[in-house]
């Protein structure tokens, strides 16, 4: 059995509130051991003097595209990423071609992953069939497959009534829903954050108010049905009011944000530029000030990237043809180290928290934790290295980030799963 | 000046001045054709239109000629578009062909700004994108405004209609502010979001449009733009009822005040016919400017690209 010995590194644990000097030992693919001084004969052994080792980052949100759109980004390519990115595992929206809706696509993924992806790969599965909205999926033979949440991300579901039985559903087999909360009358047509900017560009507007009220609802959906209910990619100041009372309310209601919605603002866009239109859309200075709070006060539960490839041929358009999205695998750590951690609004010990125990709480994995027994998957990384990122070397299969060309303070070095150095940092 | 001619917004004032002077002379003496001129003799331009226009294609094709250019015009529906390309091979297949100036119109708000940034070596004139700018326009309205007053310094400006939807009223607005004027925009609510108030300095906002017009200087009527219209924002039938321009409101504005519009009208809907056909009315005057102006876009566009390029 192959071992792994990463030495001389802060360990940086928040289940068990550790930080101190320590090395961790991984053997047959499980955490063995953490403390000072460990020695194991035969293990290779990974110096991680002036870096910090901390429990494998969970990414609860990307876009893998397959099946489906290849052309876009592949199991493999999207891991890939993801470990260059500093993440251990993935939880791939179920949004492909065919959607993830019942057992058989379930199971093609989970395969797939298997077989192709570096890091682990955790589907999620539709809330409808073809997230048309309308019939519910598969939801216990997806479980069974193995789907983590259920989500029709990017299409939400806009009947009421249908996300009730949803949601009835998912408590009932144990599966929290994920929405993606968006009234879709409200922001119809919109190209961006309705506000200053929308109106002096010309570009048809997305509310904030069209992801409050869906928020409020599921929130009120979530109460009477006692389903565990996740907000997708949370955007706006209200959306986190109605969180914090929900969580106040002692609801089993949970949430994440994006980098990109807590370091850019719809000010930051450079005119045109369909790198920075995703949904929710970048909002206003005063949602971004809002979701940094959020996450200092614990309101906010997990860093979630949404990563979303698309090809040049599509992003390169006019502005309102432009698709939505972003990738974000790769730059995730860094805008968030920065816009957090060095601006001195959160902990690095919470920052590490809203990757690793947060994330696995919301979805009940049990990982996230450097504990003997539990999967040998570490995320090592420097708050410190200054780096620039260079989209075009991206292992994505898509070039869509608003960061190309950043310099950032704060790096992953390297990505273990499951004992394996499955990526690491040119030095 | 910056290469092409994206929007006001970007412009400095005196950039503005010097374009307005300019086309002061340009403008013909009463009741004669524009000159003739070389002064662009030998150049090409090309109008690109991806969306129907009248007055603006005609007019820059007019001025490109009155300068002595050649000038080509493209619609869509005749180009390879229909074909399904994308915009920036359209524009990569014109560009090949070495025109000095493309003069573009499209649906799509920041469009020419897209592709300028694709490519930046030929200069792009907008001539109206989307619900964004049209910023000749807004220089036409400022030369058709001078031609009836000595400055635009703290004129009184009304602007009424579908201001949401409206590059005119964007452009406008932009201008205006830039000389100090005090704007003030009337329309039904939803086409009117309280945003615009901080867009540029001096604007403000009512939803009563003798309030808006009270001691104005000018009032620009906007068309409204039912193919903009995504949704009900408005009771189409009480539309003129409340911000339709009628006779009755004459009394309202100053006595030497003029009334535009930048067309194409729609008589009965946000301006009576008596209205338009009045003395007030400086609707024809603008499109008269609008040859002379888009001269003097065009001849500094291109004789300072051509003068920096090497």
């Amino acid at each position: 059995m192959p071992k792994l010995l990463i030495k001389n590194g802060r360990v940086l644990d928040p289940a068990s509130g550790r930080d101190e000097a320590a090395d961790v030992l991984i053997k047959g693919g499980l955490i063995v051991r953490i403390g000072p001084d460990l020695h194991a004969t035969g293990a290779i052994t990974f110096d991680a003097q002036g870096l910090v080792v901390a429990p494998g980052f969970i990414d609860m949100h990307v876009h893998l595209r397959e099946p489906g759109f290849e052309h876009a980004e592949t199991i493999e390519t999207g891991a890939k990423a993801a470990a260059a990115g500093g993440f251990t595992s993935i939880c791939a929206m179920p949004n492909t071609h065919p959607v993830n809706d019942d057992a058989a696509v379930t199971r093609y993924i989970v395969e797939r992953g298997r077989r192709f992806a570096i890091v682990n790969v955790f589907p999620i599965g539709a809330i409808t069939k073809d997230i048309a909205g309308e019939q519910l999926a598969a939801i216990g033979s997806m479980k069974a497959a193995g789907v983590v949440a259920i989500s029709d991300d990017g299409q939400p579901v806009m009947n009421s009534r249908v996300m009730r039985r949803a949601m009835e559903s998912a408590h009932s087999f144990g599966l929290p829903v994920i929405d993606h909360c968006e009234d879709l009358n409200l922001s119809a047509g919109g190209d961006m954050h309705e506000g200053l900017q929308s109106v002096r560009l010309g570009l048809r507007g997305i509310p904030a108010s069209s992801e409050d009220v869906m928020v409020a609802r599921d929130v009120i959906l979530a109460e009477t049905t006692g389903a565990r209910f996740h907000v997708a990619h949370i955007s706006s100041r209200r959306s986190v009011e109605i969180v914090a009372r929900a969580k106040a309310n002692k609801l089993p209601v949970t949430c994440e944000v994006t980098p990109h919605h807590l370091a850019l603002s719809d000010c930051e866009m450079p005119p045109y530029d369909s790198n920075y239109k995703m949904k929710p859309p970048l909002r206003s200075a005063a949602d971004t000030e809002a979701l940094i709070e959020g996450v200092a006060a614990g309101v906010v539960d997990a860093i979630a990237t949404d990563h979303a490839p698309h090809p040049g041929s599509e992003k390169m358009q006019e502005f309102e043809k432009c698709p939505f999205g972003i990738i974000g695998l790769e730059t995730a750590l860094a805008v968030t180290l920065e816009k957090l951690v060095h601006s001195g609004r959160v902990s690095l010990m919470r920052w590490v928290e809203l990757f690793t125990t947060g994330p696995a709480r919301a979805l009940s994995l049990n990982r996230g934790r450097l504990e003997p027994g539990l999967p040998g998957d570490v995320t090592v990384f420097d708050p410190e290295l200054a780096w620039t990122y260079d989209v075009n070397r991206s292992f994505s299969k898509s070039r869509n980030s608003p960061f190309h060309g950043r310099s950032f303070r704060g790096a992953q070095v390297a990505t273990v799963v499951g004992g394996r150095v499955v990526w690491q940092r040119e030095r | 000046m910056p290469v092409g001619l994206l929007g006001i917004e970007g412009l400095e004032r005196s950039e503005i001045e010097a374009i307005l002077n300019r086309a002061k002379y340009f403008q013909p003496p009463p009741h004669q054709s524009f000159g003739r001129h070389e002064f662009l003799k030998g150049r090409m331009i090309v109008n690109l239109f991806f969306e129907a226009s009248t007055r603006t294609r005609t007019s820059f094709e007019i001025a490109a000629k009155r300068l002595g250019a050649d000038a080509i015009s493209i619609t869509a529906s005749g180009s390879s578009v229909s074909k399904g390309e994308s915009l920036v091979d359209t524009l990569n297949t014109l560009v090949a062909m070495r025109p000095d100036a493309i003069v573009m119109r499209h649906a799509a708000s920041g469009a020419p700004h897209f592709l300028a940034r694709y490519l930046p070596l030929t200069p792009i004139i907008n001539a109206g994108d989307g619900t964004h700018e049209h910023p000749t326009q807004a220089l036409l309205d400022a030369r058709t405004i001078l031609d009836h007053r000595a400055s635009l310094e703290g004129l009184r400006v009304a602007i009424i209609g579908d201001i949401a939807h409206s590059r005119v009223a964007r452009s406008n607005i932009h201008l205006l502010a830039k000389f100090g004027a005090s704007i003030v925009l009337c329309g039904p609510a939803s086409l009117l979001p309280a945003e615009l108030a901080s867009i540029a300095p001096g604007v403000s906002l009512t939803y009563d449009i003798r309030e808006a017009i009270r001691d104005a200087d000018v009032v620009m009527m906007l068309r409204v733009q039912l193919e903009r219209q995504h949704e009900a924002a408005f009771a189409a039938s009480e539309y003129f009822q409340f911000y339709g321009l009628r006779l009755e409101h004459m009394d309202l504005i100053k006595p030497d005040a003029i009334v535009m519009h930048p067309g194409p009208i729609n008589r009965g809907r946000e301006i009576s016919s008596e209205v338009a056909d009045s003395q007030r009315s400086a609707i024809l005057n603008q499109v008269e400017n609008g040859v002379a102006v888009r001269m003097a876009v065009l001849e500094r566009i291109l004789v300072s690209h051509a003068e920096t390029a090497h």
